[in-house]
């Protein structure tokens, strides 16, 4: 579904990403793990088009969407819940949703997509006329993700979802991300929670500073004596 | 009574200050850039519309929608010419472009249409409302300016509150980038910030050279400026802030003229804007935003 082939992003002269290339098959949860400053955050951005490659292809179902205006991504299918969830602080919970499905016509299916997103997040529809600045950081995550499914992606990129949450909420945020691919979403997730990502992913791949060093079902990547080192505490 | 009467007058020139105001806070909520040559805009708008009226005759409504027909396409073409290029360069690049925009649209006029002044004519007959048994008399002229400083604002208001593309504005004026992943063409709602602040910029022009029949390619540069400081003291990118500022401003500026000195009135109303923003930084409606992480 998701093909990225070769690619090279650069901040200046900086080289932030060097070349990687990986695949996020039809149905699949993928997660590319990492620490700080490995370039995750800036491959999203590629994919999303808000940072533009050097070189390198981004393919989705055979579209190149390095060549797609970064408006149009959106409805072809792929969103995205940036890192640091960015929901719009000064508008109201239902009024980020709104803005999740700015660009479709569909209005009766828009609302019962508000209603699958409240159903989903019962503590949203408890604040959907609160400004979304008010919220706790995990339902402000959770926002982030009712806002992309708002647009009813195919796949669906996470971007540290976990950052900065309770375990409690961690676990019911992975449990939330299982749930909408169970539903037939893909998800692309980038995590630095290596143990909990590993857990849910059909395919796993290492990010070391703009590198893919390593890559295998989540399973392996779990069990690999250098994972465990590096990234779980082993 | 006398007070009641400039307390009016000063409404009427604020009303003009706030639509001037409302379209450098828009450029600024949006694209995050003071645009400079908003003052300058309006003064093409003055002299479309002086043009329309004397030299072809137009009838005053055409004469206005004319004039910000052409305005809205010279922000729109300023914008995408001189501003969208900079997207990504710094602050200080921007501001010394839109100065530059500025002295280019003044010189362009005076070449084109000669820097010796000319004089308005007069659109709104020349009656009064009279209160108080004649005590009190208050120009149509006034009225119309106040009645049209209202009634652009309040378009303006229902426009950004309950229209798709105003939703899509205040989503852009947030944060573009996630503006961006919900769809939105952050371009394209960048242009139409620039194409409604320079339209009406010339509705501003107009009621401003109906009331003072001066015309001068240097004439949008002092309303500008003031227009400018009122966006700041309403709070810069805060719409009612706009209104607010440009009220506010116009008012102590004819209660200035009239109680303490011609000459010292511009002077108060900076110093008041310096009070203003010693003790509230951001302006009178300017938020604060904070982040929770």
């Amino acid at each position: 579904m998701l093909k990225v082939e070769n690619l090279v992003v650069k901040y200046g002269m900086i080289e932030a990403i060097k070349g990687i290339s990986f695949e996020v098959n039809d149905g699949e949860i993928v997660t590319l793990i990492g620490a700080n400053g490995a370039g995750k955050t800036t491959t999203m951005h590629a994919i999303s088009g808000l940072v533009k490659p050097v070189s390198g292809s981004i393919q989705l179902d055979g579209v190149e969407l390095t060549k797609v205006q970064p408006h149009k991504i959106l409805s072809m299918g792929l969103a995205q819940v940036p890192e640091g969830r960015r929901v719009f602080a000064q508008e109201t919970v239902e009024e980020n949703l709104t803005l999740g499905a700015f660009f479709r016509k569909d209005k009766d299916k828009i609302r019962t997509d508000m209603d699958f997103v409240y159903d989903l997040f019962p503590r949203l529809k408890e604040r959907s006329s609160q400004l979304a600045g008010t919220l706790s950081g995990g339902e402000q995550q959770m926002l982030a993700m009712g806002r992309a499914l708002m647009a009813d992606p195919r796949i669906m990129l996470l971007d540290e979802p976990s950052m900065g949450l309770s375990p409690l909420l961690v676990s019911e945020i992975f449990s939330i991300i299982e749930e909408i691919n169970k539903k037939g979403t893909t998800v692309l997730l980038v995590e630095q929670n290596a143990k909990r990502a590993l857990a849910i992913a059909d395919h796993a791949y290492v990010l070391e500073t703009g590198n893919i060093t390593l890559h295998g079902t989540g399973q392996e990547l779990s069990q690999d004596e250098r994972v465990q080192k590096a990234y779980l505490g082993g | 009574m006398a007070f009641l009467s400039y307390l009016i007058n000063g409404l009427s020139l604020g009303s003009v200050y706030a639509i001037i105001a409302l379209g450098y806070t828009m450029v600024y909520g949006i694209a995050k850039m003071l645009n400079f040559a908003h003052g300058d805009i309006m003064m093409v708008g003055a002299y479309v519309a002086f043009f329309a009226l004397t030299s072809f005759g137009i009838p005053v409504i055409p004469s206005v929608l004319l004039s910000m027909l052409a305005t809205t396409v010279l922000g729109v073409v300023i914008e995408r010419l001189a501003y969208k290029p900079l997207r990504h360069a710094t602050s200080l690049s921007v501001l010394i472009t839109a100065i530059g925009v500025s002295y280019f649209l003044q010189n362009g006029a005076q070449l084109l249409w000669s820097s010796s002044t000319k004089v308005f004519p007069a659109i709104i007959s020349n009656g009064s409302v009279k209160l108080f048994g004649g005590e009190l008399q208050i120009s149509y002229l006034t009225l119309v300016t106040i009645v049209v400083c209202i009634a652009v604002m309040v378009c303006l208001t229902l426009f950004i509150n309950k229209t798709k593309t105003g939703m899509a504005m205040r989503a852009c004026s947030e944060d573009k980038g996630a503006a961006t992943l919900m769809g939105i063409n952050v371009n394209m709602i960048i242009s139409i910030t620039f194409a409604i602040g320079s339209g009406i910029a010339a509705i501003a022009a107009v009621l401003l050279c109906a009331t003072y029949p001066t015309l001068s390619p240097t004439l949008g540069s002092m309303p500008g400026i003031k227009a400018f400081t009122a966006a700041v003291f309403g709070g810069i990118g805060s719409i009612p802030g706009a209104f607010l500022g440009g009220l506010m401003l116009g008012v102590i500026e004819i209660l200035a003229k009239a109680y303490v000195s011609t000459q010292l009135s511009d002077a108060i109303v900076f110093a008041v804007l310096i009070i203003v923003l010693l003790i509230k930084p951001t302006g009178l409606l300017g938020r604060k935003l904070s982040e929770k992480v």
